[in-house]
């Protein structure tokens, strides 16, 4: 491993993060959990509901500090992230949100990227005149522009119809490509982390801690049919196990 | 709006009316008033009293403003300074307006400093228990948005925290303004050589309603000028983004 590839990595180990409840109760969140990505890489994030998948994306985006372990983040990196709820600014337009976040995007990167998501004509438009799918896709558009060294998309795509998110998926699968960065994905969809992902990764129940990790050969190629299946049914056995 | 003026229109016929079978020495009628209102503002004495009343409620307006929205941010996002502050506001909002005149004039003496100081402490709790309600309804998911996207702190005031605020600052500017141009009234008669709430004072001593009443419907009309036309649109303005009008 060369020192570039080193500073450009990213590492995550959680010795344990738990949360206080109201009841002043502590509940073990996170427990020994550790997964690494190299440059250019996505990772998926693959685990049952509520096991704590986004307290450990909150972790790596450095807004939770109060854990034992270390994350290392790709060094001068700036980070985009999507939330699971789009998170845009109601009283900015579409347009206002992105270039807030990316003060240095060029008029040509953000009109293509518009292009691109299909927000070319919703640019002055508020956000609470946008449908939930347009929303997502600004907030695609917010994370893209700032060019991240480290995307963090914590389920970008829940709550949309099927059609849609496929396409979605799609769009994002040529952005990725098409930069050099490292993508943490968190899903409960296994298609969608075979169709993102170079590595998936399986987390248990709460505590959640990586089950198991598994390569989707070809990052993000056309895989047959048959692979695809291999991939879920390992999937799925990890699951069970875990 | 046709309704609005209808309803003043009705508003004045009834003052007609009433002046018509009443005893014209304690209600004149509208036609009376107004002569008078054109006597004084012959004279220049409207315009003057007017003129330095409206300069201590800007100014007493500013200061409450200013300090209030501070102290109300601070109490908002520090549970300590809240804890510590708070009783203080408790005293402040309780305290009656004429008991914090009344010691400003005995303490720091019969001037400007302690009528204007007076009414912007009047103002000053009622401005702070406002924003600090609106910092804590601060949505703290925009803010970890700003963190992750590395917003400047300006950047983050201006287009994260402030546009939240703006409803409340509104509120805050709304009721204040009303609330401090009848406390500076107060605090003319009581202790300042001029201005309306002097001028009124003057008229309440010879039982002079007509003139009581040539200054007092002229600032009121300005006050109500300076709320449909600054506020309300400076209201609509910050809430533009809303699908509807709150």
């Amino acid at each position: 491993m060369s020192r570039v590839g080193d500073r450009a990595r990213l590492e995550a180990r959680v010795a344990k993060k738990s949360f206080r409840t109201a009841s002043g109760q502590s509940v073990l969140v996170l427990a020994d959990l550790s997964f690494a990505l190299e440059e250019g890489e996505t990772g998926a994030l693959i685990g049952p509901s509520g096991c704590g998948k986004s307290t450990l994306m909150r972790i790596l985006a450095g807004l939770d500090r109060d854990f034992d372990g270390s994350v290392h983040r790709p060094e001068q990196g700036r980070v985009g992230m999507v939330f699971q709820e789009p998170r845009l600014l109601p009283w900015r337009s579409v347009e206002d949100n992105v270039r807030l976040a990316a003060p240095h995007a060029s008029e040509a990167e953000i009109a293509s990227l518009f292009d691109a998501l299909g927000l070319s004509e919703h640019r002055t438009h508020f956000p609470g005149e946008l449908s939930i799918g347009l929303a997502r896709r600004a907030a695609l558009a917010r994370a893209f522009a700032v060019r991240p060294t480290l995307l963090l998309l914590d389920e970008p795509f829940v709550s949309l119809d099927a059609p849609l998110a496929r396409q979605l998926q799609r769009d994002l699968a040529k952005l990725v490509e098409s930069r050099r960065m490292i993508t943490v994905l968190v899903t409960h969809d296994v298609d969608e982390a075979i169709a993102l992902a170079d590595r998936i990764f399986v987390l248990s129940a709460r505590p959640a801690h990586v089950t198991g990790e598994i390569r989707v050969k070809g990052p993000r190629a056309v895989l047959s049919g048959e692979e695809r299946g291999a991939v879920a049914a390992r999937i799925e056995a990890l699951r069970t196990a875990g | 709006m046709a309704l609005r003026i209808i309803s003043f229109l009705t508003l004045i016929c009834l003052w007609q009316v009433a002046a018509h079978f009443g005893n014209p020495r304690l209600l004149p009628g509208p036609m009376a008033v107004f002569t008078t209102m054109k006597a004084e503002a012959a004279s220049g004495a409207l315009f003057a009293a007017l003129g330095i009343t409206l300069a201590r409620v800007a100014a007493a307006f500013l200061l409450a403003m200013a300090a209030g929205s501070a102290i109300g941010y601070a109490m908002g996002r520090s549970a300590l300074f809240d804890r510590a502050a708070d009783p203080w506001i408790i005293v402040l909002l309780n305290l009656p307006a004429l008991v914090i005149i009344v010691l400003a004039y005995i303490w720091v003496g019969l001037n400007e400093a302690a009528a204007i100081g007076a009414v912007a402490l009047n103002k000053l709790p009622v401005t702070v228990v406002t924003i600090r309600e609106g910092v804590r309804a601060l949505d703290t998911r925009l803010d970890e948005m700003a963190l992750v996207f590395g917003f400047s702190p300006v950047k983050r005031l201006t287009h994260v925290v402030a546009p939240q605020l703006a409803p409340y600052f509104a509120a805050a500017t709304r009721g204040g303004l009303s609330l401090v141009w009848k406390i500076v009234l107060v605090v003319e008669l009581m202790g300042r050589p001029n201005g309306v709430g002097f001028e009124i004072n003057t008229a309440f001593q010879l039982f002079d309603v007509p003139l009581l009443l040539a200054y007092a419907l002229p600032f009121t009309a300005i006050m109500l000028i300076i709320e449909t036309l600054m506020v309300q649109p400076l209201e609509r303005h910050v809430s533009r983004w809303r699908p509807r009008a709150a």
